[in-house]
């Protein structure tokens, strides 16, 4: 049989199509008819955010204890989800507020600071879950994201670990995880909201300072809150959309 | 014709290798890209899911106050009734599941973290200065001063 190189070409590309065809078609019989699953959570019914507020933290570390140990975020280095700053603002030069965080505020806040001497308060902070975050739009595989009721997520079998997000949240909220060496954040306990739980440390929050809120639900006493309260955002020049909602929060926070 | 053929046969073989790798990359592509990628988004949808399986450590207050009402009785009359149970008793959702296994053992020196004098806590929280308060040696609860569920001082 007389070849020619054009023949040759021919009836590769032939097979080559057909393979590819077939490979297809076979994934297909192979993953079977998907099993339907009773998930009465419905995304799409709920946009979520919280409610901080400022005059009601008490420092006590609970928050920061209690994500760690539902979300099992490292220990060694010590990174957070979510952390508590104390801020203390020397009335003699308001503009340079000192602010510490030991350990992110697990273990509370020794005595450091003098009663009358300038003011002194602690912050809770945590991923903003901004509806326009920047840190899902440098990601260059699409391994974080925002869900439809407006939780940041991160996919960690996606993540390729290059750090662009942790470098663009303008909130510090992201690190390297050192196990996985994929990033890692709050995720807003989603796996507690689906079940209808609140976060984890919005549930162990002793004096209502952390509340969960769903903005599409209303009923959700969130509303009402807002309606009567002055709130603030952090950075709201950055235009990031973040839902985490601060009260009393003072000027000079960062 | 033969002749004619030689002309071309140079674009054809372009071509063809243009196309092959045409074919190569949708191949590759079809076969590394997760068929639920893009579904709901620039994401694997697939996602969602896999952090939603992540289990609960903290069972929650609703699920504690189903069976322990007797505490909620208890508490009722203080300022402690609305303070969530595993914020003291730990993360306890295990023991929902099966009541052998119970939340971390309390010793009543963990009243301090929320209740010893610190500048920064808002002034409508109830604080002590340890040192004046009593032995700080004592636990708040070994005296008989204080239950942490119902906290009020004896008359």
């Amino acid at each position: 049989m007389d070849t020619t190189r054009r023949d040759f070409l021919m009836i590769g590309s032939k097979m080559l199509i057909m393979t590819a065809a077939t490979a297809g078609a076979l994934e297909h019989v192979l993953a079977g008819t998907p099993e339907a699953v009773a998930d009465v959570y419905r995304a799409a019914d709920h946009w979520w955010a919280m409610l901080i507020d400022v005059e009601k933290c008490i420092g006590s570390g609970d928050c920061v204890r209690a994500c760690k140990i539902e979300n099992d975020v490292v220990d060694e280095p010590m990174y957070f989800r979510t952390w508590v700053e104390r801020y203390h603002i020397n009335m003699s030069d308001p503009d340079h507020p000192i602010v510490d965080s030991p350990d992110g505020g697990i273990n509370g806040f020794g005595e450091k600071y003098k009663d009358g001497d300038g003011k002194t308060f602690f912050v809770p902070k945590l991923c903003n879950h901004c509806a326009d975050s920047p840190c899902t739009q440098v990601c260059p595989v699409g391994a974080t994201f925002r869900t439809i009721d407006g939780v940041v997520l991160i996919d960690k079998d996606y993540c390729v670990g290059c750090r662009y997000c942790i470098q663009a949240c303008p909130y510090g909220c992201r690190y390297l995880d050192p196990r996985s060496h994929t990033a890692d954040k709050c995720t807003l306990c989603y796996h507690r909201l689906t079940k209808g739980l609140k976060t984890a440390c919005a549930e162990v929050c002793a004096t209502g300072a952390r509340q969960i809120a769903d903005l599409k639900d209303p009923n959700d006493p969130v509303h009402e809150y807002l309606r009567t309260h002055k709130i603030q955002v952090l950075k709201p020049q950055m235009a990031t959309g973040a839902k985490v909602y601060y009260n009393g929060l003072d000027g000079a926070v960062r | 014709m033969k002749r004619s053929f030689k002309d071309y046969e140079h674009l054809v073989r372009l071509a063809s290798i243009f196309l092959i790798g045409l074919l190569v990359f949708a191949v590759a592509r079809a076969e590394f890209v997760p068929k639920d990628f893009g579904t709901l988004g620039h994401y694997r949808a697939g996602a969602i899911d896999d952090i939603r399986k992540r289990p609960i450590s903290y069972a929650g207050r609703t699920t504690c106050t189903e069976c322990h009402s007797d505490v909620v009785d208890e508490a009722a009359p203080s300022k402690h009734k609305a303070l969530p149970c595993e914020t003291c008793h730990g993360p306890s959702a295990k023991h929902v599941g099966d009541q052998e296994v119970l939340p971390g053992k309390l010793d009543g020196k963990f009243c301090v973290r929320c209740h010893a004098a610190n500048t920064g806590k808002p002034s409508t929280h109830p604080t002590v200065n340890l040192a004046d308060h009593s032995d700080p040696k004592d636990s708040c609860t070994a005296a008989g001063c204080h239950k942490p569920h119902d906290p009020r001082p004896p008359e």
